[in-house]
């Protein structure tokens, strides 16, 4: 009787250790992944938290590390920090202005690459124990180098080549969207940035210099988006080779007068010559052919209305043309590039970019990787796609096109140049002031290496203009 | 000054990492002599430690007030460990040196945070010691205490409801009463021990079907309580206390597989039901997509423990202010912050460590009121912790809990000695039965 209440009572000791003992497992393995969790958050998804720009302890690191250099593609130095025998830091930009918008400033609110890596040039990789030392007596150890894709040869040519224009210079590398170049004018100096601060705020030249108008300035396309308009027709007219139009050099619809440039009757055009010729009365006459809802989504399918998949910040473009609210009238203006559609710079390089990429857009991008002050590479940025925008056939037609258009048209001026060039000129009216000259394209038009997009504003023809800026940076570029 | 900073940086954490390898050292030796060595460490590192974080402040900002609250500090530790000691030789020489350690990385940083909070939570935790010095005497002394059970349950109960009446709101949840208008205090926290006693008391005198539905009712009318004060951490520490307590009364495993899964499903209706509840999820799973409103706090919080990185910035060198209400719910990513995320792992270990020493006591023990008591502060202390720092690092959803010891609130850290004096009340009680009036008790008695 005893013997089986002493079993009775080991039975039930057991049962309650093992209840005990699974709920001690529970809860430290409850803790242990917790752990695990904090563990992992510190080596590796830390470093994406920190860098947010809404991250207030930016200022608190830049007590502890140099800010480091922000380096062109072949190395020179674009933006460092210099520090003084009284050990007074200064942020130091060797080309003042002329790259005051891909660069950015520290001063007076972070922009450009200074702000979008911030917290890579205020973190030291140095591991060493000499590091450590530093850290500990208090000397700052050098941060992180940031080298751009930005080749500054071809900088200096465009900042050069614009000159004392209003307008913007963009070079893309079709195959990779790299940004070769990036130039907007009027620039600032950044190294000034504090004393002239309230006259570049006050802008009372209407000049906006702080305006990056490469990749938020907005603009009418004029003609270069007949390329789009092109690309729309021979997607909705199988028999697109049979295009033929009579130009008289204006065309009427309900009272609005459309008008070829200088009034120059072009006669009998296929469409490779209303293209290179960049006839507006066929164009016009196109745009009230094609369906509105058409035109708007493959604008759409180029990013219109949207923010670019670019990996620098920009302004979107905007389609307006809409079924049901615009009328015939306007769909003519906007197929050659007038009524109220608007582009940056950028975007419209990506275009060129993607026609002579065979269709494939890449997504722009100035920053090729992350290097140790002692050149360790520690993150490089690869390629990436944004969105095939179009099949080979049609970017190959639209090549054809654009190539034409230096051979027998507007960008005849390039037609004996070296390296064959293909493009399309664009000049988009202005009320009541000078027009704003535009071209885009890209050489060798077999191989394309290099995509360009140019404006000048309020200055006139984009062959007059636009056309030799471009034409001097891919000198300098196939050089 | 920077390398002073620095340094003391480095010191800090080697003296935690020192303390904590020394806490797990003691609790698995079984010989006296050399566990003997591993206190005479941890009272070295404590007050080591607690030194260091003050000077650390104190040449940065040269406040003779700092050395002030330093001392009266450093004194309350002293007599703490003198007089336990003496009355009850026979406590946790490690559970009160960790309940000191953890009181002491909380005055820290909380001084860091805001010297006011600092001093008012002293204030405080000194009067609960010594309060506190009472509670294992009391708790031996009158045996009938473990026979009031529904008393327990229902004052619990009661309490809830009132706050419910003439409670204010703070942080969204209304859980605390205004006394006099002088000042306010959070009766949940009261609520907890309490609440720890009632299921110990009812499922000592066993757990057949009847009991187990009847102490069900009065659980879950505290649970639901909580639930209308919009509390929904503290509902859910009491729900998790109560099915563990009643896992370690039955020892059916069903009722912890059902009671975890109903959780589970109250869990997700209070998501679909509850605004304050979608808000938190929505919060957790992408802070930084509503960094400006409701991911705010934890998008703060991983701010400062990413920047803090493993060796943190140095006390003063973080910016922890701009993390809301980080002297209580936060509190972990500023000591993460500062002191480091070596630090804050050490911090979780003291705790794990506390966790263990508890719960021991339910595997060592025969009294089956003393098992369950153990048993629910081990679960309630361990759960608590790990909905308050798991919530601040975003492993799970935050739901707004303090951290033991540590964060500012004088509630808390009252309910929180007094369970912890119990557990001494138990420990010394094994040891030397203060009851059975042994020549060590009467002498300290004459």
């Amino acid at each position: 009787m005893i013997n089986r209440l002493n079993n009775d009572n080991n039975d039930n000791r057991k049962a309650e250790e093992k209840a005990i003992l699974s709920i001690i497992y529970i809860f430290i393995g409850l803790f242990v992944l917790m752990m695990g969790y904090f563990t992992y958050f510190l080596f590796v998804k830390s470093d994406e938290v920190v860098n947010s720009t809404y991250n207030l302890r930016h200022d608190v690191l830049a007590k502890r590390v140099i800010r480091g250099n922000i380096l062109s593609a072949d190395g020179i130095v674009l933006a460092e920090t210099l520090t003084d025998d009284e050990g007074n830091e200064i942020r130091s930009y060797p080309y003042g202005d002329m790259y005051a918008h891909v660069v950015g400033r520290v001063m007076r609110g972070r922009t450009g690459i200074e702000e979008v890596e911030n917290i890579t040039l205020l973190t030291s990789y140095s591991r060493s124990a000499n590091a450590m030392y530093n850290d500990l007596i208090g000397i700052k150890n050098p941060g992180n180098n940031v080298v751009t894709t930005l080749n500054h040869k071809l900088n200096k040519v465009a900042y050069d080549a614009l000159g004392d224009y209003r307008g913007a210079v963009v070079a893309i590398e079709p195959r990779t969207g790299k940004i070769l170049a990036l130039v907007s004018k009027p620039s600032y100096d950044p190294n000034d940035i504090e004393e002239n601060w309230d006259k570049l705020t006050e802008d009372k030249d209407r000049e906006s210099p702080l305006l990056n108008r490469a990749s938020q300035g907005l603009y009418p396309p004029g003609s270069t988006f007949k390329v789009l308009t092109a690309l729309a027709y021979i997607r909705s007219n199988p028999y697109y080779q049979d295009y033929s139009y009579r130009c008289d050099g204006r065309t009427e619809y309900e009272g609005m007068t459309i008008r070829c440039s200088g009034n120059k009757r072009h006669g009998k055009v296929d469409l490779t010559e209303a293209f290179a010729k960049s006839c507006n009365t066929a164009f016009s006459t196109i745009g009230k052919e094609l369906q509105i809802d058409e035109l708007r989504s493959l604008s759409e399918s180029f990013f219109f209305n949207q923010s670019l998949p670019a990996r620098i910040s920009n302004n979107s473009s905007s389609f307006l043309l809409r079924v049901g609210e615009s009328g015939t009238k306007e769909a003519m203006q906007t197929a050659i590039g007038q009524g109220r559609t608007l582009i940056t710079p950028l975007h419209n390089a990506m275009i060129a970019a993607a026609v002579a990429n065979d269709g494939l857009m890449m997504k722009p991008y100035v920053i090729d990787r992350i290097e140790s002050a002692g050149g360790r590479v520690l993150k490089g940025y690869i390629p990436e796609e944004a969105a095939t925008v179009m099949t080979s056939k049609e970017a190959d037609y639209l090549k054809k096109l654009m190539r034409s258009v230096v051979t027998d048209g507007t960008a005849s001026m390039l037609s004996k140049s070296e390296y064959k060039v293909a493009g399309k000129t664009g000049t988009a009216e202005q009320e009541g002031k000078d027009s704003h000259a535009w071209f885009i394209g890209f050489a060798p038009v077999n191989d394309p290496k290099i995509a360009i997009s140019v404006i000048v504003e309020n200055i006139g023809s984009g062959s007059e203009y636009a056309l030799p800026i471009a034409d001097k940076v891919f000198s300098a570029y196939f050089d | 000054m920077h390398m002073v900073i620095e340094l003391t940086k480095y010191l800090m954490i080697l003296m935690v990492g020192a303390y904590t390898y020394h806490a797990f050292r003691a609790s698995v030796k079984k010989n006296k002599v050399s566990r003997d060595i591993s206190y005479r460490w941890m009272t070295w590192f404590l007050f080591m430690l607690h030194f260091t974080g003050y000077f650390t402040m104190y040449i940065q900002l040269k406040n003779t007030k700092l050395l002030l609250l330093y001392a009266g500090e450093a004194l309350v530790f002293l007599l703490v460990l003198f007089a336990y000691k003496f009355i009850y030789p026979g406590l946790s020489g490690l559970l009160l040196r960790n309940m000191l350690m953890l009181l002491s990385i909380g005055y820290i940083i909380l001084t860091r945070l805001s010297f006011d909070k600092a001093v008012r939570q002293f204030y405080i935790s000194a009067v609960a010691l010594g309060i506190g010095l009472l509670v294992p005497m009391l708790f031996q002394r009158f045996a009938k205490i473990r026979n009031y059970g529904w008393i327990y349950g229902i004052v619990g109960v009661f309490l809830l409801v009132l706050v419910l009446l003439i409670g204010t709101e703070n942080f969204g949840a209304t859980s605390w009463i205004t006394v006099f208008g002088l000042f306010t205090i959070h009766p949940t926290e009261f609520v907890k021990p309490l609440f720890v006693f009632c299921v110990a008391s009812l499922f000592s005198k066993g757990a057949d079907i009847k009991r187990v539905c009847a102490v069900t009712a009065i659980a879950g009318a505290t649970v639901l309580s909580l639930v209308l004060q919009k509390d929904l951490g503290a509902a859910l520490i009491f729900f998790v206390t109560y099915i563990f307590m009643l896992y370690g009364a039955t020892k059916k495993p069903l009722y912890l597989i059902i009671g975890l899964w109903g959780g589970t499903v109250a869990s997700w209706v209070a998501y679909k039901l509850f605004d304050h509840v979608k808000v938190r999820v929505m919060a957790w799973r992408n802070p930084f997509g509503y960094i400006d409103k409701e991911g705010y706090q934890i998008s703060q919080s991983l701010f400062a423990m990413g920047t803090g990185g493993w060796f943190g910035m140095g006390l003063y060198q973080g910016l922890p202010t701009t993390i809301p209400v980080v002297d209580s719910d936060f509190i972990f990513s500023a000591i993460s912050e500062e002191l480091g995320g070596l630090f804050a792992l050490c911090l979780i270990l003291l705790y794990i460590n506390c966790f263990i020493i508890i719960i021991n006591v339910s595997l060592k023990t025969k009294d089956s009121f003393y098992r369950l008591l153990s048993l629910g502060f081990a679960v309630m202390l361990g759960f608590q912790v790990f909905l308050s720092i798991g919530g601040v690092i975003k492993f799970i959803p935050s739901t707004g809990v303090t951290l033991p010891f540590i964060s500012s609130g004088g509630s808390s850290i009252v309910a929180t000695i007094v369970m912890f004096m119990v557990m001494q009340g138990i420990y010394s009680e094994g040891k030397m039965p203060l009851l059975a009036g042994e020549n060590h008790d009467k002498q300290v008695e004459q």
